[in-house]
């Protein structure tokens, strides 16, 4: 485009009096959404590869318990001493270091919560939407870009709280990423201390994230971006502030109770007759461990929402932008994402129906959570729609996008087994459940990422990232992730718990001699373990091209030829590139709805949301004064 | 491009930014609270019979307190009608009060905090049980020799390397055969509980605590949910105490954009208000 060779300094110089900022900051303490979204984005992505890591270990554990841990062993006994023990041989001879039960459970609960609250939402709400929303609502930054920097700071705080809790005597949180009382409460441990408390970090940063978001969206829409024209993205990402910003707090009310009964010794979630190794526990008694799987799952289920809604909404920009069409029943997305937001606050006990609450409040949930099914599915319904009859570019970001429709489509179809009570008795806390969440987040959200990383690419650094190694990581990614996660489904049916240290060889199955029928699970299901763990570390193998490409790109990619590499509508595209601070270099009004693709009688088939009505053509924006 | 309507309101939706980011957080705090007031109504329903205490606040102090911080409520108003008319002097007089006011509602809660840790209960071995404010205890060394103490030290306690143990305590208060006697006391009507001191010898207790947060999911309630709120007395006093000094210098260089920041802080000094509102009855009347 034309403003592509202006002088980048001219934007910022009319905002601020003050000086350039340094290093310091431009990069660290910076205030620029844009800055603090790649923040976001880099420090998220580490995190969501060390999570990653975890569950490498111990699906290492679950193939091949009780052997050495392969290349890290001695590595992890050196940083974590005998949570990762030694094994000898015949001679006494220390020959390698296996993973303790303990820290297995450690890795498990860790893992949960690092993917969920430091990897994805960080990456998916804070990341794109900090960087993409003012942007695409024409807006020169944040409504309150101090805070913005401050939500970042706390959840780094957090982060480092969690990362430092490994190394604390008794290492980490090991209840479970759920953190479920009173398991979490007894042990001497302080590890699960450090989780509550950086919990609470992460839930503050996730708050001043939310309150800024909505702040954002609500008041610095430019000119003619009424809601009807907002970006889907946009919509998905204020439904998703919102789930935050309503949903978090009651977990950070249950932390604090939680945080009480470790260190005041109170028993808000510790029953009367509480007995711990066969000793009657010394607690006032009186409270009731319910109420901590209510309070969690009042955030964990809403949470669910902040995972996927954010990668509906950047699905659905590329989807438009690839098929050169408008997006089909763009109303139904929005009224679907609103009814989502809404009924996620109601279904949140469909995660407790084996805990003996009462068959009422059963049947209320799994109503409930069936008619939640209905906008998911009429959301989904919208991106095949749109497909039909476009004549679709298959690069990079489409084919994760194309890939998130069935996987998305898997994971959420599996789940209605788990939304109905009586089924949900049998699969409850086994290998489907897994393989229900994974698909939704994994092959679902996480491609939906990598899709956004691959779209937004040039937008931030002016350099596309490789096709080629970009089509690499994405048929070798959708191979292993379906890998990992299909047998889990044939597991968790054939009763194999999750949660297992052994990954279920305690309860292979043995036939009975006298009739022949084998008594546990089969041999042939413990033995699908090995294969999900070669698909995993395959997995992490084929991310590789990912990371060289993500960092090789920023210096040797191929340069943009325009501030709109991919011909898009949306406002993000109509920015000098990468985007200067203060974003626009003139205020953009807004005259059109935000896909108009292909529309007949124009001469280009994509009309920029800026382009005033009757086609005329856009001034070429002056220096802004 | 400068961020807009910083202070002046955006005309469709007549807010300025600020004015939404705190009814977005005070829509937050709602959630908090809301969860920690579920909870203890689910705590109070799953009481077992005679566990939950009743009268056990002073409610005398507990009015007291309400009065000061709708006092203090309307004079964060009137603080800011006072900008509005472009009365700093008045706006400083009122702001001073509101910041007294949250002083003395602090002052008068940590008088309440203090009596609950003095107040302990006893069971005795024999199932019965003491309670009442702790008069004083008798300490004996290893000689046998006698040390009176009016804080309760625990069972045992060493100082100067000389390790004491507990001879007998003594506590201002009633005796009890059944917990509900102590919990409900409007239900006893037949027993007239006169305190008096009570001394129990150190071989007949069986357990003894004082009425912190881990007496009972009732004192836990309270002092999570009194203690958050505190918490965001002292919060919210900080604010205002900074717009009230340092921060006032603003009034001179832009007078709208301070207006707004008093209106947005008072608009928070009122949550917690309303906070309180809801804890009293909830802690100190039901």
């Amino acid at each position: 485009m034309q403003h592509t060779n202006h002088d980048l300094h001219h934007g910022h110089d009319h905002d601020h009096a003050h000086h350039e900022p340094g290093f310091w900051g431009k990069y660290v303490f910076s205030t620029d959404h844009k800055v603090i979204g790649i923040q976001y984005a880099i420090t998220a992505l580490v995190f969501l590869f060390f999570g990653f890591s975890l569950m490498m270990l111990m699906r290492w554990q679950l193939a091949y318990p009780g052997k050495a841990i392969p290349l890290v062993g001695s590595l992890l006994h050196n940083m974590l001493g005998d949570a990762a023990p030694g094994i000898t041989d015949a001679s006494g001879k220390i020959t390698g270091y296996i993973m303790s039960a303990d820290l297995y459970n450690a890795f498990g609960a860790m893992h949960g919560t690092i993917m969920v609250f430091l990897g994805i939402v960080p990456l998916a709400f804070a990341a794109f939407g900090n960087f993409v929303v003012p942007l695409q609502i024409g807006a020169p930054d944040m409504a309150f870009p101090r805070v913005n920097m401050a939500s970042y700071q706390s959840f780094v705080v957090g982060g480092v709280i969690m990362l430092v809790s490994f190394f604390i005597p008794g290492g980490a949180a090991s209840a479970g990423w759920t953190s479920y009382s009173p398991l979490a409460t007894l042990g001497s441990t302080h590890g699960q201390t450090f989780w509550i408390i950086g919990m609470v970090f992460l839930i503050t940063s996730s708050l001043l994230g939310a309150v800024n978001f909505i702040a954002t969206i609500i008041q610095m829409r430019a000119p003619g971006m009424n809601w009807m024209r907002l970006p889907f993205f946009v919509w998905a990402q204020f439904v998703t502030a919102f789930l935050l910003l309503l949903a978090f707090p009651p977990l950070e009310a249950a932390a604090v109770m939680q945080l009480m009964d470790k260190v005041a010794h109170t028993s808000f979630f510790l029953p009367t007759g509480l007995v711990v190794s066969g000793q009657l526990a010394n607690i006032s008694g009186g409270g009731s461990p319910l109420l901590w799987q209510h309070l969690f799952w009042f955030l964990g289920h809403p949470e669910v929402y902040v995972l996927i809604l954010p990668a509906m909404g950047i699905v659905c920009e590329i989807i438009a932008n690839n098929t050169r069409k408008p997006i089909w029943g763009y109303k139904s997305l929005v009224y679907s994402t609103l009814a989502i937001g809404f009924l996620s606050f109601i279904v949140w006990a469909h995660h407790m129906y084996l805990t003996g609450m009462g068959t009422k409040i059963s049947t209320f949930f799994q109503t409930t959570t069936m008619i939640i099914s209905i906008p998911s599915v009429i959301i989904l319904t919208c991106f095949f729609i749109s497909l039909w009859g476009g004549s679709i570019r298959f690069n990079t970001p489409m084919l994760f996008c194309l890939a998130f429709l069935p996987m998305f489509g898997i994971g959420g179809l599996t789940g209605l087994p788990l939304g109905f009570n009586y089924s949900d008795l049998f699969l409850h806390d086994t290998y489907y459940v897994i393989a229900h969440f994974h698909y939704i987040v994994a092959p679902g959200t996480i491609f939906a990422l990598f899709a956004g990383i691959y779209y937004w690419y040039p937008k931030a650094t002016g350099r596309h990232m490789s096709e080629f190694w970009g089509k690499v990581h994405f048929w070798l990614s959708f191979l292993f992730m379906n890998l990992i996660f299909q047998p889990m489904f044939v597991q968790g049916m054939a009763g194999l718990n999750r949660r297992l240290y052994d990954g279920g060889a305690t309860y292979a199955g043995v036939a009975d001699p006298a009739t022949g029928l084998v008594v546990g699970i089969p041999q042939v299901f413990l033995d699908l373990n090995k294969m999900i763990s070669h698909a995993a570390w395959a997995l992490a193998l084929v991310q590789i091209p990912f990371i060289i490409n993500f960092f090789w790109s920023m210096k040797n990619g191929k340069k943009v030829t325009s501030d709109n590499p991919w011909e898009a509508t949306t406002l993000e595209w109509q920015t000098p590139t990468p985007p200067p601070h203060g974003n626009f270099l003139t205020e953009p009004h807004v005259y059109r709805g935000p896909y108009e693709y292909s529309v007949p009688g124009h001469g280009k088939d994509f009309t920029p949301q800026n382009e005033p009505e009757h086609g005329a053509p856009q001034p070429i924006p002056q220096k802004a004064h | 491009m400068e961020i807009p309507y910083t202070v002046k309101p955006r005309p469709d939706t007549g807010l300025y930014n600020a004015k939404v980011g705190i009814w977005l957080f005070l829509a937050s705090e709602v959630m908090l609270f809301g969860a920690l007031f579920s909870a203890y109504i689910l705590l109070r329903v799953g009481a077992s019979a005679g566990t939950w205490p009743h009268g056990l606040l002073n409610v005398t102090l507990g009015t007291i307190n309400t009065i000061v911080l709708i006092t203090s409520s309307i004079t964060v108003v009137m603080a800011w009608v006072s900008l509005k008319l472009n009365q700093f002097g008045k706006f400083k007089m009122y702001q001073a009060i509101t910041l007294l006011c949250a002083l003395a509602f602090l002052g008068i809660k940590s008088v309440e905090y203090k009596d609950k840790f003095s107040h302990y209960q006893i069971i005795k071995k024999d199932g019965t049980y003491v309670d009442g404010h702790m008069h004083g205890a008798t300490y004996l060394d290893k000689e046998g020799k006698s040390r009176e103490e009016h804080k309760f030290h625990g069972l045992s306690f060493k100082e100067n390397n000389v390790e004491y143990s507990l001879k007998e305590v003594v506590l201002n208060g009633i005796e009890a055969a059944q917990l509900s006697e102590i919990n409900e006391p409007h239900k006893d009507k037949e027993h007239k509980h006169e305190h008096k001191n009570i001394s129990v010898p150190a071989a007949e207790i069986q357990k003894i605590n004082n009425y912190g947060p881990w007496h009972n999911t009732y004192m836990a309630i309270y002092f999570t949910l009194t203690g958050l709120h505190a918490l965001h007395v002292i919060g919210g006093a900080l604010v205002i105490g900074f717009l009230w000094g340092p921060g006032a210098k603003m009034w001179r260089t832009e007078p709208e954009r301070f207006t707004n920041r008093i209106e947005v802080s008072g608009l928070f000094w009122h949550f917690v208000d309303l906070v309180w509102i809801f804890l009293f009855p909830v802690l100190y009347l039901l």
